[in-house]
């Protein structure tokens, strides 16, 4: 646990406050961890910096792209903004979380790959995150609702079509199991 | 002299009529053109080597963007040489290891990389034919080579290629004529073999740039002035320092900006700070206050040769004119551009997504002031580009970092407004379309006037446009791009005897290189939707009007193909179908586009429901991978159509995220269906920028067709009302 100064601007005149580093438990991908952060680094960067996953990429950091999507409690939720503080009691999921404990892959995951549904793929994670959840409050959606429910990820590379498929054979391979 | 010794002699493999393995009866065509990087890196160990675990590992000059190269290079080494393409992996750009193939760009890599590869796996299996002739003393014709061994056609003697070769390498040139596996023998060529790295991004394992992590890694923010050409007057660096926690260093370079710190977040913080506590110059003003198209067609002209076929008719004939207009657009890639870099014991290794890691070496060596053999470029693939983006820029400022900051591994990530605010934009473009028409209905004349700025600014070797060198306490004045891709598919490829084009390349307000087709897009959009004008003014149908003006059969069958497609489909109330076709470049990839679109001008509507498309890229490596791309390009060009345009004030650039830059949205994304026109017998050519220009125009034309309203200017959206 390190000390650190944080300044703040109140009526135009600098303070320097001095506060503790505070230690913060996360629970990700079913394990619980430890660390000496700063409450409020958004969660994006304790992931990939800290806990060294790839899964949530960063892509604009304004809550607007999707490619930082993470699962809060089975809710897929942008993590770049979110200070780290605000999500220590619930449950975080990163694409690697989907993955099964016998290293194959969550039903969405199988299906993207099915349908080659990526060009550069750097959108993959937020696509993937976004299905589960959807997948998870319905299990057949949609054309409408795939739509609607993968919304708020961006893919630069045009791949929308390849990924509503996936979404519709993950739903289906789901429904078959 | 004998086999073997001609072979020694010659030290070379001129063998292809000479010896044979399983391709006993196949002589080597008499002329072969071997691609250009082949006869740079002629040597087959260049971009092949036997591994002592059973694989082969191929060396390419040019990175994965997402155009699934990886694949369709394994794809062809395996197949010439009969050999398990899990077993076969590819080596991306990497100046210590890979040929230097210049830039990934203008759908050349399997034209260039793939060709190249095919050919000097062909070469090795000729070799290691001959060589496991020599050893075990069995004639050549009894020898072939299944599932990556060598094996006696009688099947009882079997060596792997680690056994013949034992450690070393094929280090034979590979000459002309080579023998080729006969195409009617293909398992992988031309099928849609999927791409392995699917599975590894699907898990979240570290594939991009943005993944690599080194021990001690430090993070890195840049600070951008407020306007181009704007300096730096003053920042307290005591106070930032006070206030951001983290800081390890502040790199000031005379207007270039840098901040290392612990954390990544530090960084960003830190960013924040200095952006709004420091002063700069007041830098270049920005024409927002004029309108766009009056301004670049008042600019001072680069001198260009208008292109002349036959003789146009005066002033007085019945000239049928239309204006269009294309905005800035941006690449725009989903990840914002990121490098690594470190500078340790007079070696500077930098990580990063460039699509011309060789040229990015040069230009770094220039920038910095360190010879190349100082420096190692590393190619990892990073968020898809379509152009030139922000990656030699950021791979620049990371370098400066380093060299200011050795030791340690250095990580930059451009935030999303660096990256929108500061990356080079496809140019606007102007362009003016006037023909005659004949009494039957036939193009005669044809005159063409576009207005551009440059389609390249790729640093190319040189430091002078990267924007870090511009910044720098000495620093180096841009220069100016080549015009040469504005005027890419400005020629209609239609018939038509009598011809005047004209290309007028200025130096617009906005930083610009290359995007995606370059001045295809544009280009396309105008000629195309001119066409439907002029069929409409014959009194034809779209589909008829262009057949009767091409000549060329494979075009036809591609508009064929889109017609065949479409013959079914309803179009109810305010929708239409709208077509365009064109050959990308006039020499490469034919493609046909057709849209369906429902339109309602009163509310602001356009909705592109489904886009088809069909493409003849000549032989097809991996058909998913043409289908991909292709699907791809119409997505991205509907959206750049309908939505997109860089959006500045007088200070600067002010689309700095995704809401003053939006892009489609799954909600707008039409349905697309691809077919692909596999021609195994003709020439491969890439397939990424086909789709582009074709696209946009479909849209156009059956936005007309739905409502009535002829949109010419760009983006679509935002001029359906004014219209
Ligand atoms: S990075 Fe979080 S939404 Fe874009
Ligand atoms: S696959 Fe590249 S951004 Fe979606």
């Amino acid at each position: 646990m390190g000390i650190i100064a944080i300044g703040i601007q109140r009526q135009n005149r600098l303070k320097i406050l001095v506060i503790m580093n505070s230690t913060i438990q996360l629970q990700v991908n079913g394990k619980k961890h430890t660390l000496a952060v700063d409450p409020a680094t958004p969660l994006l960067y304790v992931l990939r910096d800290q806990l060294a996953l790839n899964g949530p990429k960063y892509g604009c950091g304004l809550q607007q792209c999707g490619a930082c999507m993470v699962l809060l409690n089975g809710k897929a939720e942008p993590s770049c903004l979110v200070p780290v503080a605000a999500v220590k009691d619930k449950d975080i999921i990163t694409l690697e979380g989907l993955v099964r404990p016998d290293n194959t892959l969550h039903p969405v995951q199988e299906a993207f790959v099915e349908e080659q549904a990526a060009q550069c793929g750097y959108c993959m994670n937020g696509m993937v995150i976004s299905a589960v959840a959807l997948l998870n409050e319905k299990s057949q959606p949609s054309d409408a609702e795939i739509r609607a429910g993968l919304q708020r990820a961006l893919c630069r590379c045009g791949t929308q079509s390849r990924i509503i498929k996936a979404v519709k054979k993950a739903a289906a391979k789901q429904q078959g199991k | 002299m004998n086999r073997r010794n001609f072979l020694k002699n010659t030290g070379c493999l001129a063998i292809g009529f000479t010896i044979s393995g399983s391709f006993i009866d196949v002589p080597a065509p008499m002329f072969q053109d071997l691609p250009q990087s082949l006869k740079r890196h002629p040597n087959i160990n260049a971009w092949l080597e036997v591994l002592a675990n059973g694989q082969i590992r191929i060396f390419t000059g040019k990175l994965e963007l997402g155009q699934g190269i990886g694949t369709a290079i394994a794809q062809v080494a395996a197949e010439e040489l009969d050999f398990p393409i899990k077993n076969v992996e590819v080596v991306l750009a990497d100046t210590a290891r890979t040929p230097d193939e210049g830039y990934t760009v203008g759908s050349g890599s399997i034209e260039q990389s793939a060709m190249a590869v095919r050919y000097a796996a062909a070469a090795a299996r000729q070799k290691l034919l001959v060589l496991a002739s020599q050893q075990f003393n069995i004639p050549v014709d009894q020898l072939t080579i299944t599932d990556g061994k060598i094996c006696t056609l009688s099947g009882d003697r079997v060596f792997t290629f680690h056994q013949l070769l034992n450690g070393k390498q094929l280090t034979d040139n590979v000459q002309a004529p080579v023998a080729l596996k006969p195409k009617d023998k293909y398992k992988l060529v031309g099928k849609a073999i999927p791409r392995n790295e699917l599975n590894h991004m699907v898990r979240g394992e570290a594939y991009y740039v943005q993944d690599l992590r080194f021990p001690g890694m430090v993070y890195a923010s840049i600070v951008r002035p407020p306007a181009y050409e704007a300096k730096l007057l003053k920042f307290d660096e005591k106070a930032l320092q006070k206030t951001n926690p983290g800081v390890l260093k502040t790199v000031v370079n005379g207007s270039f900006v840098g901040i290392i710190a612990k954390e990544e977040y530090q960084a960003i913080k830190a960013q924040r700070w200095l952006q709004q506590n420091s002063k700069w110059s007041a830098g270049a003003k920005l024409p927002a206050a004029r309108d766009l198209i009056t301004y670049l067609k008042s600019l001072p002209e680069q001198p260009d040769e208008p292109s002349i076929k036959g003789t146009l008719p005066g002033k007085d004939a019945a000239w049928i004119k239309a204006q269009y207009f294309k905005p800035y657009h941006m690449h725009a890639s989903i990840g914002p551009s990121c490098a690594v870099a470190i500078y340790d014991n007079g070696q500077l290794h930098v990580w990063s997504h460039s699509q011309g890691i060789y040229p990015l070496r040069n230009s770094l060596s220039k920038l910095l002031q360190l010879p190349t053999e100082k420096i190692h470029v590393t190619g990892v693939p990073g968020s898809g580009c379509y152009g030139h983006n922000g990656a030699d820029d950021v791979a620049a400022d990371v370098a400066l970092l380093a060299m200011a900051y050795p030791g340690k591994h250095i990580k930059l990530q451009w935030t999303r407004a660096d990256e929108h605010a500061w990356e080079p934009y496809g140019s606007a473009m102007i362009m003016e379309a006037a023909a005659v028409l004949d009494s039957a209905g036939n193009i005669t004349s044809w005159k063409y006037d576009l207005w551009s700025d440059t389609h390249s600014i790729r640093p190319g070797g040189e430091a002078n446009n990267l924007i870090a060198a511009q910044s720098i306490a000495t620093p180096l004045k841009a220069k100016p791009g080549h015009g040469g891709g504005a005027a890419r598919n400005s020629e209609p490829y239609y018939t038509i005897p009598n011809q005047l084009i004209t290309a007028h390349i200025v130096q617009g307000p906005l930083r610009a290189s290359a995007l995606r087709s370059l001045g295809a897009y544009a280009n396309i959009f105008a000629i195309e939707s001119f066409m439907d004008e002029l069929a409409e003014k014959a009194g034809k149908d779209p589909f008829a009007f262009r057949l009767a003006h091409l000549a060329d059969e494979r075009a036809k069958a591609v508009i064929r193909k889109v017609q065949e497609l479409t013959a079914n489909i309803s179009l109810p109330a305010n929708t239409g179908l709208g077509i365009a076709f064109s050959r990308y470049k006039n020499t490469a990839s034919y493609c046909a586009v057709a849209a369906k679109v429902f339109a309602e001008p009163a509310k602001g509507i356009i909705q592109v429901q489904k886009m088809w498309a069909a493409i003849d890229s000549g032989e097809v490596i991996n058909t998913d991978g043409v289908i991909n791309q292709t699907e791809g390009g119409l997505i991205q060009s509907a959206s750049w159509t309908l939505l997109e345009q860089v959006k500045y004030d007088a200070q600067h650039i002010t689309s700095r995220d995704w809401v003053s830059y939006p892009i489609m949205r799954f909600n707008e994304v039409p349905e697309v269906e691809v077919v692909v026109l596999d021609q195994p017998n003709e020439k491969a050519m890439g397939a990424g920028e086909a789709a582009q220009g074709p696209a946009s125009a479909a849209i156009a034309n059956a936005v007309y067709k739905a409502c009535g309203k002829r949109i010419r200017h760009l983006p679509m959206l935002e001029n359906l009302m004014k219209s």
